[in-house]
């Protein structure tokens, strides 16, 4: 379990994110909502330890973050902010090993190898290995860069809108991926996802941000109803079910 | 662009390189021990070769370096200041201990070359627009300006000409005795290989290290250390060279991507071969007389540098 505590992250006098108290259940996906500017992203960057909190703590199974090594803080909690950066020409064989890093600083020893293999096998990129990530879609780049993630094999992951700039038929595609990984490899994952219905359809538990604070934290189901959203959003949202999934239709609310 | 045949291309350069000059060496000629013919050999040819093989590798990797570190294809020593702030050095070196010792002016020039690319690399953090080309544009500028401050002291303190021995990379003055620092770029050669990984990690910006647990900010330091060191050896021994860090690692890139253990050998190779070519043709186009290698690369390079530059918004 992951445990935020107390924490807070001030931009000059404004603060960015005002006394968080979160728990992340091992085992689940944890979906983070919000309007823009709620936070999200500045919470998962202090919860990763990319950028330092002003004040509070964050445990990850009862060690504080701050106290763990850079190199065993790599082998437990993995991070994947937006990746529009990608212009270093490496293959995804070269990405996908760098996985390894923490366990082996770049030497790859036979059971790397062997992880890295079964890592793009299971993400279905054996064929084009040798493909330079410079050459490739928004969506197969992003299956490659969470490929890395599994080599990386850490209990917790963590993605900063990984679903931009993809369309449709990938988005479902990289949600359903990720899906995979709680249920078949009992990862947590925890996401900030702009689209509140791939929030509702895929996550276990929803924590929604707004101004800076935590609004709503509970199961799915308990933050998909019209009145949280209402006090998330300033939207009156109407819920279909459908499929048995709960459905926002916010589109002419 | 196999290793094998960059290497057997580096040997036959080196070889004619060997036996171009004015006077005329014949291999025949060294079987003869103490003969003037050996002597010119050894004093002049061997070591214009090993200096220009070692300038050539050396620059290649820094630019590579830099190009890894700052994320941006056209950034190298030319286009970051470097060689100015390292201009710069020279000049206080020489303004400080009249009569500077080699040492003490590699130490003063080292020194600056490192505060330089060190405040490139911050205004490089603060630039919200990371546009490919804005980016070099800036460091040429901010090189601009450290040149002007160089030729306006070495104006009032009548050093002029005195530093434009800097500004033009030349490989006829290299002779024994005169060359030796640029030794420096092997052991820069074995640390960038043994840190391959690091560096190619890196590349990939401060978020993703930060998440394989690599100290970002030490990793980069050391890579700027070592960038500053060899420009500062070559400025010193043979003068600018501008362009190589530039064009050999965007070539090799090109075919071989970016992972620094893979690229190293050949972007070294390249930077050898390069030059070795630069420096004969120098040597031959207008016979007996010589074109310094800062002009024969700035030709080429410039060239060659357009074409990257058109051939990436083919690309883009």
């Amino acid at each position: 379990m992951i445990q935020v505590r107390e924490l807070s992250k001030f931009y000059g006098k404004k603060a960015v994110v005002e006394k968080v108290n979160v728990n992340i259940h091992r085992g689940k996906i944890t979906s983070f909502i919000g309007p823009n500017g709620a936070g999200k992203s500045t919470l998962l960057s202090m919860v990763s330890r990319l950028i330092d909190a002003d004040t509070g703590e964050v445990l990850v199974d009862e060690n504080h973050v701050h106290k763990m090594k850079s190199n065993e803080f790599s082998k437990r909690v993995s991070i994947l902010k937006q990746s529009n950066f990608m212009n270093v020409r490496l293959t995804i064989r070269e990405l996908v090993s760098f996985g390894r890093f923490p366990y082996s600083r770049g030497k790859l020893n036979s059971e790397d190898l062997r992880i890295v293999e079964q890592a793009m096998e299971y993400m279905g990129l054996m064929d084009m290995q040798h493909d330079y990530m410079d050459e490739l879609s928004g969506g197969q780049r992003q299956r490659a860069f969470i490929a890395m993630v599994i080599a990386q094999d850490t209990d917790y992951i963590l993605l900063d809108e990984p679903l931009n700039n993809l369309d449709m038929k990938h988005s479902v595609q990289i949600m359903k991926i990720l899906r995979r990984l709680v249920d078949d490899l009992g990862k947590t994952v925890v996401i900030v996802l702009h689209d509140i219905n791939f929030a509702s359809v895929y996550s276990d538990r929803i924590v929604a941000l707004k101004d800076g604070r935590v609004v709503k934290d509970g199961l799915t189901e308990e933050i998909i109803n019209s009145d949280a959203l209402k006090e998330i959003y300033d939207m009156d949202i109407p819920i279909k079910r459908m499929n048995n999934c709960n459905i926002c239709v916010y589109f002419n609310s | 662009m196999k290793k094998r045949y960059l290497f057997i291309a580096l040997l036959l350069l080196s070889f004619l390189s060997l036996f171009v000059g004015v006077s005329s060496i014949k291999p025949m000629d060294l079987l003869d021990f103490g003969s003037e013919e050996t002597e010119i050999f050894l004093i002049s040819r061997v070591p214009r070769l090993v200096a220009i093989l070692l300038a050539g590798a050396g620059m290649s990797i820094a630019g590579l370096i830099m190009q890894q570190l700052s994320r941006n294809k056209f950034v190298s020593p030319t286009t970051a200041g470097t060689l100015d702030a390292t201009r710069l050095g020279i000049l206080v070196s020489m303004l400080l201990f009249t009569n500077a010792s080699t040492i003490e002016k590699m130490v003063v020039a080292f020194a600056f070359a490192l505060a330089g690319t060190l405040l490139f690399m911050q205004i490089l953090d603060r630039i919200k627009f990371k546009d490919a080309i804005f980016i070099p544009l800036v460091g040429l500028m901010f090189g601009n300006i450290l040149s002007s401050i160089t030729t306006f002291f070495a104006y009032k303190s009548n050093v002029i000409q005195n530093m434009s021995a800097w500004l033009q990379g030349d490989f006829s003055m290299i002779m024994k005795g005169r060359y030796e620092l640029l030794y420096i770029s092997i052991p820069v050669l074995i640390i960038t290989y043994l840190y391959a990984n690091r560096f190619t990690v890196a590349g990939m910006g401060e978020d993703f290290s930060k998440n394989l647990g690599l100290a970002y900010k030490r990793i980069v330091n050391i890579g700027l250390i070592l960038v500053a060191l060899v420009t500062t050896t070559v400025i010193l021994t043979v003068g600018m060279i501008p362009f190589l860090g530039l064009i050999i690692p965007n070539i090799v890139s090109i075919f071989h991507g970016d992972h620094l253990k893979k690229t190293l050998p050949h972007t070294a190779l390249l930077g050898a071969i390069f030059l070795l070519v630069c420096d004969i043709l120098g040597r031959i186009l207008i016979y007996p007389y010589e074109i310094s290698i800062s002009l024969m690369v700035g030709v080429i390079g410039s060239g060659i540098f357009l074409y990257l530059l058109f051939r990436r918004k083919a690309y883009a």
